[in-house]
Order: structure tokens, then sequence, then C-alpha cells
């Protein structure tokens, strides 16, 4: 018997390990995480990643699981690799049997009548849903302080932001209450909470993993992705939710190569790496430029070859990507009116039209950032606006998908700090939005061009102890390549730190770490 | 409720030029929805054929229906449209509970099919080319019915009840270049485009093509011009539009009610306007200036639908033979006249015509059941003639009886309306009416002696040669005989008994 405090410290390959040899049941699994979250998520210092846990179905899944596996024969031989492993999911991916509120008011009590394609992965995969995350409203923000439902807090620091938007999928796996997550990332809001927390993140590249039931902010930047502790336990995640789904148009027809594989025979010799000029240096914290060169650093003696690229239309990037994403997202969430589901808020007194009823649903419903994104998506795209606006945002797009393309003939997968600092203040941003949409600079690019990227814990920032986050890029279509590279500089800063970054976490009130869970 | 000047046709004409314009949407009869797998069908309860998609639920993608992009290229090769090589779908943003996603998901500057015509024939021959824009592929939206309130609209009404079933429906938009010089035949070449439109897509199979579902929609735009004048004057577009005789109405209302207005000095609005079967006229619907704001653009959830030219191609084969060379072809098959063909088209019986031949009727047979009998039946039942569900075997069959001298034609006319009635079969029906022609020449010569002795004067014109005096001695033996006689065979026995050859 592993010990709860151990058990969930293990990786998720680890575990599924254990479990496949027996040695731990998926419910002493899945009960240990419940359990963690009971005692970290809630109350007025908790972490608060969790809107919802899911304990009774998590724990039916995994007695599945156990049942399937104590049985023996061709059932238990045939279960996922990751069967009985729980995860959590962020709000903003529909489920079946959950609430999904986006982070917002207007969905609040809503329930989906039909599962995410990649919940439905999950659900096939049997592994158990441990409850839905923290969120900016409709994935709008940067710090998961735009919630609804209040901020979730960086377990690194609960005085500090975990990231955003995916900030409570981040933090749940940082403060050991899942070991795997699922992330959305529209402009870095898988990859920016990754790198904030600790954990790695990924974002796959555009179309390999399917949107369905993705409540779309942006739909041609938003992809989902995975939330972990390590890079090899990302492979195994992005390996479950990948490949097509026919109810998804954008959704590429091929599955990707065999990510698994690539994590486990991680090698970067002869590998050309490329660190993109114009993503670091000024604008960034020293503390995250030192972690940045000692990575380059690793990877040099570990033989890759490290080389310069320059990328000169990243620097509007940021500015294209907040005409685009605004833009499409003023039209997808222009559903929530309050005619079908979800919140609906009368008119306090005045004729009770349905134009009437729609604006006073939305008034109420939705936050300052949603509204703010709205407004500005509304005016890109209006007549005599558009083609200075939408129009110009989306050859900037171009653009920067032609200065990957330039990238790419001359390194092989690319480097970058994930965020230009480590994580700041609860409320240190709220009421600067440009000062929060800075902290994107690095996550754009890809998401415009729809290239793959992985952050990673590159180690902690000298000046404030806090996480630095490493970004690999690569090609489209070539995620392996992210994963190859990721677990060889995880392995080498591993061992440089004497195991995960994550062990150096302070530990959380009211953690079991003196506890021991008795045998049963 | 209607009270605006109209100046009389006549007088219209006399002074404008009418310029007309078409957007008619066809709803496509494919199985499922232009974005979702639910199921597209006409008068289910409501709400039961929408699944998450077409309800707008949150995190739905949408996917194009490939055989609705099928159908829409064989609409745009009908139609002598290019097909594009690669389109777009755009979303067209408003706010509206009919419209699940307030957008509605639509093709915008790049249509699947662009740059035709159709010729369209009027009633006396006369062909007239209308130029196709564009024809685009879009979704329907659902359907309101507003309770309450006096109007039947949306403002005054007390509540509104929506019917997803039909939101997402795939529809093709068909958009005319202006029409400009049909002059006083406007409001005929509005029909006959309407009606040319909707045989093409019936033909091609592609819709159910039924105006009264509203499987073919027609918004009318028309505006006016003085004589001479290049600019366009302002128009204005009745909607929903929904019957061929209402396309011809609305547009001639439209063109009177224009001409009042600019005669009495005043500018045209530009709006929708409503059509009104009841009074025939037309109301105000709302102000549409070609400033309305939808905020199009590019609908990231799709790929560009992609028609690669051997798919077109093959679509092309596939084509059936356009309605105006099958008309040329039949006429030539079956030896109509012009003046006959014509009155066999406008009395909408061509099809019933080329099932009752091929069924095994002559043409002549054909043509002298459907023109003769049958379709001022349908008139005097204020339907079309089809509808009044005469199966061509039914005609096979009471033509032979009669040929056969089983029946003679008054008897077959009589059969007919019991086979309308629901009595049975034509056999049926003359075995229990008991009516058959009286072919034993015993009983007719008493009665031919009888008409004879009856009217001797005629009887003795007769032998003095004027043979034509005939009818009346037949018109006596048919009354004694109550109709069940053959006249041919009567005719024969007279001259006979009087030694008289025709």
């Amino acid at each position: 018997m592993t010990d709860s405090h151990e058990l969930i410290r293990l990786s998720a390959a680890q575990l599924a390990e254990k479990l496949a040899a027996g040695e731990v049941t998926s419910v002493e699994a899945t009960q240990a995480y419940l359990d963690r979250i009971a005692e970290v998520d809630g109350g007025e210092r908790g972490v608060n990643a969790f809107l919802h846990v899911n304990a009774e179905e998590a724990l039916a899944v995994a007695a599945e699981v156990d049942a399937i596996r104590a049985a023996g024969g061709s059932e238990a031989e045939s279960l996922h690799v990751l069967a009985g492993v729980p995860i959590a999911v962020k709000d903003l991916i529909v489920t079946v049997g959950q609430p999904t509120t986006a982070g917002s008011k207007i969905l609040e009590g809503w329930h989906s009548p039909y599962d995410a394609t990649v919940v439905e992965r999950l659900r096939a995969a049997k592994m158990p849903i441990l409850g839905k995350t923290n969120l900016d409203e409709f994935a709008m923000g940067s710090s998961t302080e735009h919630s609804a439902y209040g901020p979730t807090r960086n377990p690194w620091d609960l005085d500090r932001i975990p990231g955003g938007s995916g900030g409570g999928s981040a933090a749940a796996v940082a403060a050991f209450e899942a070991p795997l997550a699922l992330g959305t990332d529209t402009g870095g809001s898988i990859r920016q909470p990754g790198a904030v927390t600790g954990t790695v993140g990924v974002k796959p590249t555009y179309g390999s993993v399917s949107r369905y039931g993705a409540i779309a902010m942006a739909s041609s930047l938003d992809q989902i992705g995975p939330v972990t502790r390590t890079v090899l336990d990302s492979a195994l995640l992005h390996q479950v939710i990948g490949g097509h789904d026919p109810r998804d148009s954008t959704s590429l027809p091929d599955l990707l190569a065999d990510l698994v594989a690539a994590a486990k025979t991680g090698n970067v010799e002869g590998m050309r790496i490329g660190i993109i000029k114009e993503l670091h240096g000024e604008g960034y914290q020293a503390g995250v430029e030192n972690r940045f060169h000692d990575s380059l650093e690793l990877l040099k003696e570990a033989g890759a070859e490290i080389v310069e690229v320059s990328c000169p239309n990243f620097q509007y990037a940021l500015g294209a990507y907040y005409l685009i994403m605004p833009s499409e997202a003023s039209s997808n969430l222009a559903k929530f009116d309050g005619v079908r589901y979800g919140l609906r808020v009368l008119p306090e007194d005045g004729p009770m039209t349905i134009e009437r009823v729609m604006g006073a649903t939305r008034a109420a419903g939705f936050g300052d950032e949603v509204k703010r994104r709205i407004i500005l998506g509304t005016y890109a795209l209006s007549a005599g606006y558009y083609d200075a606006y939408y129009g110009s945002a989306q050859k900037v797009r171009t653009l920067v998908q032609r200065d990957f393309d330039a990238a790419f003939t001359v390194a092989d997968v690319l480097i970058s700090p994930t965020a230009p600092t480590t994580a700041f203040k609860l409320g240190e941003k709220l009421d600067d939005p440009l000062a929060m949409y800075l902290n994107d600079v690095a996550t754009i690019p890809a998401n415009l061009a729809g290239v793959p990227g992985l952050s990673l814990p590159g180690g902690l920032a000298d000046e404030d102890g806090l996480p630095v986050g490493i970004q690999l890029l690569a090609p489209a279509r070539e995620d392996a390549r992210l994963y190859r590279v990721g677990a060889v500089l995880e392995s080498l800063l591993e061992a440089k730190w004497g195991g995960p970054l994550l062990a150096q976490a302070p530990e959380l009130a009211g953690s079991p770490a003196l506890e021991t869970q008795e045998a049963n | 409720m209607n009270t605006e000047a109209i100046l009389s046709f006549e007088e219209a004409m006399e002074k404008y030029d009418p310029v007309l314009g078409f957007e008619v949407h066809v709803e496509l009869n494919t199985k499922t929805k232009m974005f979702s797998s639910a199921p597209n069908v006409f008068g289910d309860e409501p709400n039961t054929n929408v699944n998450e998609v077409d309800l707008g639920m949150p995190g739905v993608l949408p996917v194009v229906n490939k055989t609705a992009v099928e159908s829409s290229i064989k609409i745009g090769l009908a139609l002598n449209c290019k097909i594009a090589e690669s389109c777009r779908f755009a979303r067209k943003n408003y706010f509206y509970p009919d419209t699940p996603k307030n957008f509605q998901t639509s093709q915008y500057d790049e249509p699947i099919a662009y740059d035709g015509y159709l010729d369209v024939e009027l009633s006396d021959g006369t062909v007239f080319r209308v130029e196709i824009e564009r024809a685009h592929m879009e979704e329907d939206a659902g359907k309101l019915t507003h309770m309450g309130g006096a109007t039947g609209r949306i403002h005054g009404a007390d509540f509104s009840l929506v019917d997803y079933n039909r939101a997402g429906v795939p529809l093709v938009e068909i958009v005319t270049k202006p029409i400009e010089g049909a002059g006083s035949r406007a409001p005929e070449l509005a029909k006959a485009y309407v009606a040319a439109v909707r045989e093409i897509v019936k033909n091609l199979g592609v819709s159910d093509a039924r105006m009264e579902r509203g499987n073919v929609r027609c918004d009318a735009n028309v505006s006016l011009r003085p004589h001479g004048r290049e600019r366009f004057g302002i128009r204005s577009e009745t909607k929903n539009v929904n019957s061929l005789r209402a396309v011809e109405h609305a547009v001639r209302y439209e063109i009177q009610r224009h001409a009042a207005v600019l005669d009495a000095g005043n500018p045209v609005v530009q709006e929708t306007r409503h059509w009104h079967e009841d009074t025939r006229t037309t109301t105000s619907g709302r102000p549409k200036s070609d400033a309305d704001d939808y905020r199009y653009f590019p609908e990231p959830d799709l790929v560009p639908v992609v028609a690669s030219r051997e798919w077109v191609e093959e679509l092309r084969a596939t084509l059936p033979e356009p309605p105006a060379a099958r008309r040329k072809r039949l006429q030539a098959d079956w030896g109509y006249s012009d003046l006959e063909f014509r009155d066999v088209v406008n009395a909408g019986v061509m099809d019933e015509i080329e099932e009752t031949i091929a069924a095994g009727a002559s043409a002549s047979v054909a043509r002298k059941w459907w023109m003769g009998e049958i379709v001022g039946r349908a008139k005097n039942a204020d339907v079309d003639p089809g509808q009044l569900g005469v199966q061509p075997a039914t005609i096979v069959e009471l033509a032979r009886m009669v040929e056969e001298g089983r029946i003679n034609n008054k008897m077959a006319t009589e059969v007919l309306d019991g086979v309308l009635a629901g009595e049975g079969t034509p056999a049926d029906i003359v075995e229990k009416r008991g009516l058959a022609v009286v072919s034993d020449d015993g009983p007719l010569l008493e009665a031919i002696d009888a008409a004879l002795a009856a009217q001797p004067g005629v009887a003795d014109k007769i032998r003095g040669g004027k043979v034509q005096a005939v009818g009346a001695i037949v018109g006596g033996v048919m009354k004694a005989t109550r109709g069940q006689a053959d006249a041919g065979r009567v005719k024969e026995l007279i001259l006979e008994k009087l030694g008289v050859t025709a």
C-alpha cells in the first residue's frame, strides 16, 4: 500500500504502471485525489481549482476499472494504459452528468445534453473524471481572476495568480489534486498557466484534437490540450484525446505520429533548436531570462545545435490576436441570450420585448472582460472597419505563419520563455487589461499559425523563487518533436534539481503530508 | 388596413418602366440538415427534429451536408451557372429568436454558383432570358408563431412560440440580376420565372418544390423608372410571396403602388413589404437599407467547400433533361400543334399526359381525356388537375372500353365521375351501374322502327339522300335506350334499314 501523500505525487504514467501491476487500485487513487481536493481546494485560502467535484461518478468508473482488472482476461488486457487514472476537465468543455459553466454566471446550473468528443474519449479510456476546473469567464483572461466563481490561487504562493485562462487545471495538477487535466489554449491558456505553476502544458497542432464540445471563444485559434506534471504524461493524454473527429470540420484527417514513443525516446543530438530573437530579452523578467539560458546550455551540452532565428512579424501578433479573437468571440457568444438555456433575466421595468430580455440577460450574465471583448469584436467586424481591423489582422496572421515557415527551414524546433514574467499577485493587473494581455506575447504566435507548443518547468526565478516556463514550438503536425525535445530537457533539468520541480513547492495548509492512509 | 393609393396598371405602364429582381429560396429535400445530422422533415411535432447543433448549444460545431452541396451544384448547373472551385461560408450576425446561434451560416461573397441565366417561356411562347447573379447555400431559420395581438406579427404579440425543426434546413438562394425590359409583361414574367425555377428544382429531384409548404419562397423586388431613364428607381422587396399566382399579383400591385407614389411626387421608401393574399395588397414591413450591418466574416468553424472539376462534370452528366428541351421533345413525339401543346402546358397536365401515354394510351386519347374532361373538373373543384387523383391506368382502361364498344363516350365520362367519387375501378362501376352498350340488334331495331315511325318526315329526307338528317333519328333511339346504345351502330342500322349508304 502506497500512502496517499506519495500516491497523489506519482506521475500519471507511474500511477498507470502501479494500477496495471495491481499495487494500487483506481478507487484508492481516485479517493486519494478526492481527499486532497477536499483538503486543499475549499475555504478562504483554498486553491479553488475546482468548480464542481464529480466524486460519485469518478469512484464508480474507478470501481469498474478495478473490477475489470480483478476479473482478468481479455477485457482486462484491452484496458487503455490510462484506464483508472483520474483526470480533471476545464469547465469550458461540456460533460453529461456535471454542470458546465464556462466560468460564467450566464451558464450557472446548465447541464450539457451531450459530451464533448474529448470527454467521450476519456470515458472510452475509462478515466475517472474528478470534476470541472476553474477558468477565466469563457477562457478570457490570463489569471483566472475573471472567473465569475472567484479566482484560483497559485499553489506556489496562494496570493498569486495561477495563470489563465486555465488556472484551475494547472493549479489542480500543481497542487496534486489531479494527476492530469484538460485545458484549452486560444492564446496561451494552457501554456502560460503551466509556466507559472511549474507544470507541463501542450497546445497541440490546430485540428489535431477535436474542438467539438469545447465552448468556443475564437474558433480559428482554440485547441484542447493536456495539462500534466511530466512531458510523458502529456504525450499519453494527447494520444487519448487526439485523432480525427467527423463532428469537427477543422479536424485533421489523420492521427499524429506516436507521441508517447517520441517522449520515451527523446534525443536532441544534432537537432537544430532556434532561439526566437523577438521572444526574449527586453520585457522579460531577469529570472525568466536566466532560466531560459540554463535550458539552452543543457540542450547544447546534450548535443543540440542552438541557432538564432528572427520572426519580425511577431511584434504585430498580439495586436492581430486582439482583433481576431474578439471578432470571433463576439459572434460565438451571441448564442447566450436567455432564449433556449442558461440564465434568463427580465428587464426591471419597461416593455418585455425579446430584445430587452436578451439585453438584460447578457448585461447581467457576462462579466466585464467578456463584455469588453464582445464590444471590441463587434466594432472590429462592423461595416467600414472590417478591412482596417479584421482584414489587416488576417494579413498579419499570414505574415506570422510565413515567419514560422522561414524559421523552421533553419531550426527543427523553436524555443522561448513561455511567459515574460513569473506569477504576479492577485489583483495586480486586474484593472489594466493591456498589461494583462502582454502575458500572452510569447504564446499567441503559435495560435495564429496553428503550430503546436509545449511549456515545461524551467526552474525557479532567482528574484522571487517562482516557476519559470520554457516553451518549445514545432511545425504543424510535428507535435512529436515537442515531446522528443521536451522529454530530454525535462530529464536534464530534473537531474540538475534532483527531482521534479514541484517537489520544491511549499506544502499547502491541510496537506496530509504527515498522515498515513490506513490499509483496508 | 391598407389605404395606399394605386394607379391602374395600364396608366402605370404608360408612365413607367418596371425593373424586377428575385430572390428565390429553395429548401432542399436532403435527409438531414445543412450542418447537423438531425432529420430534415416537414410537418412533425415542433422541436422534435433538432439536436444540440440545431439548438445552438454551447460547444457545438457545424459539418457541411455533402448532399446539399451536390444539390446546390446541380441547381447551379441547371441555371447555366459557373461553379466555384472553392468557396466558403460566412456568418451573418443578427439577434433574432428564430436563429439559435444568433447568426445565420450562409455564403456571402463566395457563392457556390454564379453568372448564369434561365430562359423563361411566357404563355404565348415568347422566351425571356433572366440573368442569374448567384445561387448560394445557407441554412433556414426556425419558425416563429406570434400569439395574441392583432397582426400576427412580432410587434404587439403577447408572446411567441418557436419551432426549431426548420432551423438548419438546407436552402439554396437564387438571386437574379436586375431584370429590365419586361414592360407590361412584368407580372406575367415574374410568375413564369418562379414557375420555371420551381420546375427545374423539381425536375432535378433536389427539392419537394411545394410552394404551399414553403419549399420554394420568393422575395420580389420591384422598382420603377420613367421610360427612357437608365438609372434604377428605389426598390421595394415583397417578402415570402408563396404561390405562383401571388407572385404575379404582388408584382402587379407593387408596380401600381410605386406608380402612384411617384406620380404624387413622392420618393418610394426602400423597405420590405408584406404580401396579403386576402386583399391582394402589400403593407409596409421594416425599412431596409443597403447599410444593414450583419458583420459578415468567414465561418471559422468550417473549411472551404471544394468542388473539383471532375466532380462537377460527374454531376453535370447526371442532370436530367432540362424542362424546356423536354417540352420540345414531347410536343414532337405527341404530334400536338403549338396551340394544343401550349394549352396542355398552361393547364399543367403535361406530366400527367406523359404518364398516361406511357401507360398505353394514344397521344390524342390522353389529350382528349385530360384537356376535355379532367381539367374542367379540377377547375370546378378549385384544385390542380394532378391533385384529382386520376390514375393513368384508369384513362387507359376507359379508352379501351370505348374502343371495344363496351361503353360509349357518354358512359365513359359517367364512369370517370364514379372513379373520382371513389366507387372503384372502371370495370367495377360499369358492372355496378349496369352500364353496357346495347349490342343486341333486336332491341335496337325495335327502337329504330319506333323512331322512324315517330318522325316520318325525317325518314323521307334520309331516303331522299340527306344522310346528315340521320342524327335526329339516332337521337331518338339513344333517348329511347337511355344512352345505352352504341350511336355508331345505331346509325349504321338506320341507314341499312332505309337502304341508303353513307
